[in-house]
């Protein structure tokens, strides 16, 4: 029987329709854009909205800066001394849509020199950990395929969606 | 301008990993601070405790904590938390009683026993917790954003890991001067590019560590100090206590991402320049008027941006004027007398309250090998966890 897959966080995420998007929410106010998502205040000051919708935000971005991690983390990251420990790269992409800046694991097999300051990259889902029986779910960045999908975003020809 | 308020006297329990509780850490500081002062605990009127939030329940009503400790004699107890700017805002707090003649003598006391390793969030389940997301979704540690950082300056500005590396000697040739500093050896450049990476661009030498350690001020009415017979006590003049601006769009610890910003509208103003651009105004002097500063320098590509921070620089500058030796003993501008946190490692509470602590030593000329020559005014700075910044300006 294969582990039942639930993402890290309820509601950051999204598959539906195909296509994988991190979801924020939007002030139907004001405009502005939350991830992680609120869902009852707008905080924007001077705004009372009260209403926010769920929005997917952009897949794709330009890296803002990197990093990776070299130690083990502290708990409550799903890897506890009895698992195997591999580092991996963290991201932080500036989405010009949005004007704000997620952060993010890397794909798996992301290496440092793989990427630059300003380099394209997108949102793909990604496994977080095996934990308790379960897969944990959750986003990766990677750096868009050269010769890959259209500039608009759309799914280049025969990447699986 | 607000009032000044009078250090009567500082202490601190050394730097390390002791292996005691943090109790008796700010108990020493705090006694050390009272004989510096020249005062009977009878004689404190009030008790602000910079809270830690690793030592239980005592850690979380510090201000009663160190009352019961020295023995309770009814003072006013008073617990302020603020993550690292958490001993920056007990002063400010025992400022405000002075001032407003709340009391005349308030003794302010942070301490912290430190796990080794990594700061962790606080256990349990809890989504709704930025700080323990951060951690459950992306194991990103402090360091991780430190490194961040660190490579923002590498690409917009050129710094190098060879600048890094410089912080940290010359703050590690500082805190070797320093008896209350953890480390006291000088570092070379090649023992920190020997040291292992944590978080690429950073070594663990360009990591500041965690630490046990313990400072207190007693401050008091400038009255009061000169009825205790100090014709020239050090006096605070300003101590800042910002917060962000909304749209926040630097990315910053803990938070996952940052908050948008509207389309066309302008960038708005960055949070870290803003704590010392609060303090000179409130102080009534700028950059130019310093004779040294203490940064919190979490890393050492981050004391390169609190140059910045300052205005000891311009924006891009503070590799610079790290290579000309302005910050260095003997420079323009002595920033981190003390060692910095290269030297001391990160006692949370005790941390903000060490920097004004050396500032009275600096001012008094008390500083002993590591002594900035006439030292007329002094700052520190520094930046806690969500969107708490503090800075102090000491002049005498």
């Amino acid at each position: 029987m294969s582990p039942t897959r639930v993402p890290v966080v309820d509601g950051w995420f999204t598959a539906e329709g195909g296509e994988f998007r991190l979801l924020g929410t939007c002030c139907r106010d004001c405009g502005a854009v939350y991830f992680p998502r609120e869902d009852a205040f707008c905080r924007a000051p001077g705004c009372s909205g009260t209403e926010l919708a769920e929005v997917p935000l952009s897949r794709r971005g330009r890296v803002w800066s990197y990093t990776d991690g070299r130690y083990r983390p502290p708990a409550p990251y799903p890897s506890g001394p009895e698992r195997t420990w591999r580092p991996y790269t963290l991201i932080a992409v500036e989405l010009a849509a949005e004007r704000m800046v997620v952060l993010g694991q890397g794909a798996p097999g992301v290496a440092l020199a793989d990427l630059a300051i300003g380099m394209e990259v997108e949102v793909v889902p990604g496994v977080l950990a095996e934990e308790d029986g379960r897969t944990l779910t959750t986003w990766h960045w990677r750096p868009v395929p050269e010769e890959g999908p259209a500039p608009d975003g759309r799914p280049a020809p025969g990447e699986a969606s | 301008m607000t009032g000044e308020v009078a250090v009567l006297g500082a202490g601190m329990h050394p730097w390390g990993k002791w292996g005691r509780g943090f109790v008796e850490y700010g108990t020493k500081a705090a006694r050390a601070a009272l004989a510096d002062a020249g005062l009977e605990w009878s004689a404190i009127q009030s008790v602000v405790g910079a809270n830690t939030v690793r030592c239980g329940y005592p850690g979380q009503v510090a201000g009663a904590t160190f009352a019961k400790a020295l023995g309770w004699q009814g003072a006013r107890v008073t617990s302020v938390y603020a993550a690292c700017a958490s001993g920056a805002r007990a002063i400010d707090t025992a400022r405000a009683q002075i001032l407003s003649g709340m009391a005349d003598t308030v003794l302010v006391v942070g301490s912290d026993a430190a796990p080794k390793g990594f700061f962790a969030p606080a256990g349990g389940e809890r989504p709704d917790d930025p700080d323990w997301l951060r951690f459950r979704v992306l194991g990103a540690t402090n360091p991780a954003y430190f490194a961040l950082w660190a490579r923002r300056r590498m690409a917009l500005y050129g710094d190098t890991a060879e600048d890094f590396a410089r912080v940290k000697v010359k703050n590690a040739a500082a805190g070797a001067a320093n008896p209350y500093a953890r480390y006291r050896s000088p570092v070379t450049a090649e023992e920190v590019a020997a040291s292992p990476v944590v978080a690429d661009p950073l070594r663990l030498l360009d990591i500041c560590a965690t630490s046990d350690g313990a400072a207190a001020l007693v401050l008091g009415s400038v009255e009061t100090a000169r009825r205790l017979g100090m014709a020239r006590p050090v006096r605070i003049r300003a101590v800042s206590s910002v917060s962000p601006t909304h749209p926040r769009t630097a990315l910053d610890l803990p938070d996952i991402a940052t908050d948008s910003a509207p389309p066309g509208s302008p960038v708005p103003d960055p949070f870290r320049p803003s704590i010392a651009r609060a303090a000179y105004e409130e102080a009534g002097l700028g950059p130019e008027d310093l004779s040294l500063a203490e940064v919190y320098d979490l890393s050492t590509a981050l004391e390169l941006e609190w140059y910045e921070d300052l205005g000891l620089c311009a924006p891009g500058e503070g590799a610079k004027l790290l290579r000309e030796g302005a910050t260095a003993p003997g420079g323009r501008i002595p920033v981190n007398p003390s060692g910095g946190l290269a030297s001391f490692g990160e006692a949370v509470p005790a941390q903000a309250i060490a920097q004004v602590c050396e500032l009275t030593w600096q001012l008094r000329g008390q500083a002993g090998e590591r002594q900035v020559p006439g030292a007329r005014a002094g700052i520190t700075v520094n930046q806690g966890l969500f969107g708490h910044g503090s800075s102090v300006v000491a002049v005498r």
